[in-house]
């Protein structure tokens, strides 16, 4: 992603690699189907103010007990202004113990990132978190 | 901050901050664990490269050297990349690593990881005041298009935001970093030539004498804070 | 050239939750770049994760473009068995990288 930044002013990002937010709804309705995605047990940990988009520390905790009955089966993040809006899946089971994954994403502008946890009685459960990225000064394009 | 001047004689109120300081807690939580910070891939590297080329003769390891660089070397004032080259040059034989390189960098940050936690030892003698002060004068230099001065932003303005970044006070206390920006690890001199490029001045080349100087400065600028190679920085 | 790091404890009771933390070495480069000359850059990233126990897959990953640079991966796992843990990268340009700890459940 090549950016440019000047001191007190701030150039917009070239708009060629942007998706919108249709292609993240899209993307989701083909992973759930039909099914209603609920909102809640999902608690997606992302810091409110970014940094630097090119790393931000994620976390994804979901409720659930873990069992052979009873678990999460993947996690699944979407991104609505990257350039496309998969993020990564995490495949879990009753073996994870807890459902909590942590990585570091790229967020190309600010945006809503949502996480939807896939569960094994075929349920979605999820949760949208909006990040404020701004972009670092003194970079070496000028 | 402003009843403490960094070039009049101290009077112990120390407000000075390291880059780790201005960061959020997720940065800080890359730098301080060791199997989460990226630089300690280049840590390794430069164990390795260690183990084959230099413990032979350095037996007693490099415990303190990163923490008092840049220094003087046969009369003329070094950075620790330069010191590494010249005793590749000199006592290895072998072709100096070119700056940025990934070998240099290991090196760099494999030696700076051994003075972490250390206090920066940066003494100025008669011989080397000369250095300091055209360090010193550079960094308080308006330059480049926006005529504006390194002292402008970071002795002035530190803690502030521009474009949407927290002004550091530049103490160079983690170098080479692991910088977010970057995706990669980089010197001191990389990180200044992108200051002066966000500046619109034009940088100087990788070993300049001037680059060193300034770093002179600076490293002085930061005397006693703690070494943090290998740092994370945004 | 270290290629993978990995944190996880050598030794667990039985039944206890354990944390492991990997980090892996690696650019990822998302084909969304292009260089200085306008030319774009081809995309070169870790597209998965698989960590097995004895084996048995336990966690698994699918990574795309978003994913920064040098991928750091936590997740957890229930100790059952001493054992071997094996982690495996693998993404474009038939990069592949593997890293095993051993664990002493108790």
């Amino acid at each position: 992603m090549k950016r440019r930044a000047f001191l007190f002013t701030v150039l917009a990002v070239p708009l060629l690699s942007e998706a919108d937010p249709k292609e993240a709804q899209e993307a989701i309705a083909r992973l759930v189907g039909g099914a209603k995605v609920n909102k809640g047990k999902v608690t997606l940990d992302l810091p409110q103010l970014v940094e630097n988009g090119n790393t931000v520390s994620m976390s994804v905790k979901v409720d659930s007990p873990m069992t052979e009955n009873d678990y999460v089966k993947a996690i699944h993040v979407f991104t609505e202004k990257n350039p496309q809006p998969y993020v990564a899946t995490f495949h879990l089971g009753p073996r994870s113990g807890r459902a909590l994954v942590a990585t570091r994403i790229r967020l190309a502008d600010s945006q809503t990132v949502t996480a939807i946890a896939q569960m094994s009685d075929g349920s979605f459960w999820s949760q949208q978190v909006s990040v404020i990225v701004t972009l670092a000064a003194c970079t070496e394009v000028i | 901050m402003v009843f403490c001047l960094f070039l009049a004689a101290r009077a112990f109120c120390d407000d000075r901050k390291s880059g780790y300081d201005f960061m959020g807690p997720q940065t800080r939580q890359m730098q301080d664990d060791d199997s989460a910070n990226p630089a300690m891939f280049w840590v390794l590297d430069g164990e390795a490269l260690w183990q084959k080329g230099c413990a032979q003769c350095h037996t007693k390891g490099m415990k303190g050297v990163a923490a008092r660089y840049p220094a003087l070397y046969k009369g003329k004032l070094v950075n620790l990349e330069q010191r590494i080259n010249a005793c590749r040059v000199e006592q290895q034989k072998a072709a100096p690593f070119p700056y940025e390189s990934r070998e240099l960098l290991a090196l760099s940050s494999y030696i700076g990881q051994q003075s972490r936690g250390m206090p920066i030892t940066i003494s100025v003698s008669p011989i080397t005041k000369p250095y300091l002060d055209a360090g010193r004068a550079l960094f308080q230099r308006p330059q480049g298009q926006l005529n504006l001065s390194c002292s402008q932003c970071h002795d002035d303005n530190a803690g502030r935001h521009l474009a949407g970044a927290v002004i550091p006070q530049a103490h160079p206390t983690g170098y080479p970093i692991y910088r977010l920006e970057w995706q990669n690890v980089g010197s001191l001199q990389r990180r200044l030539r992108n200051c002066m490029m966000g500046m619109r001045a034009e940088p100087y080349e990788f070993g300049a004498p001037e680059l060193v100087n300034l770093e002179f400065f600076l490293k002085w600028r930061a005397r006693g804070m703690k070494m943090e190679t290998p740092a994370v920085r945004p | 050239m270290a290629r993978a790091i990995v944190k996880a404890p050598s030794q667990a009771k039985k039944g206890e939750i354990i944390e492991i933390r990997t980090l892996a070495s690696h650019s990822m480069e998302t084909g969304y770049r292009h260089s200085d000359t306008g030319k774009p850059i081809p995309r070169d990233i870790i597209t998965r994760f698989v960590c097995t126990y004895n084996g048995v897959e336990v966690f698994s990953a699918d990574l795309y473009p978003a994913i920064a640079a040098n991928p750091y991966l936590a997740f957890s796992t229930v100790a059952t068995e001493s054992g071997k843990l094996e982690f495996k990268w693998t993404g474009d340009n038939d990069f592949s990288v593997t890293e095993s700890a051993s664990i002493a459940v108790l």
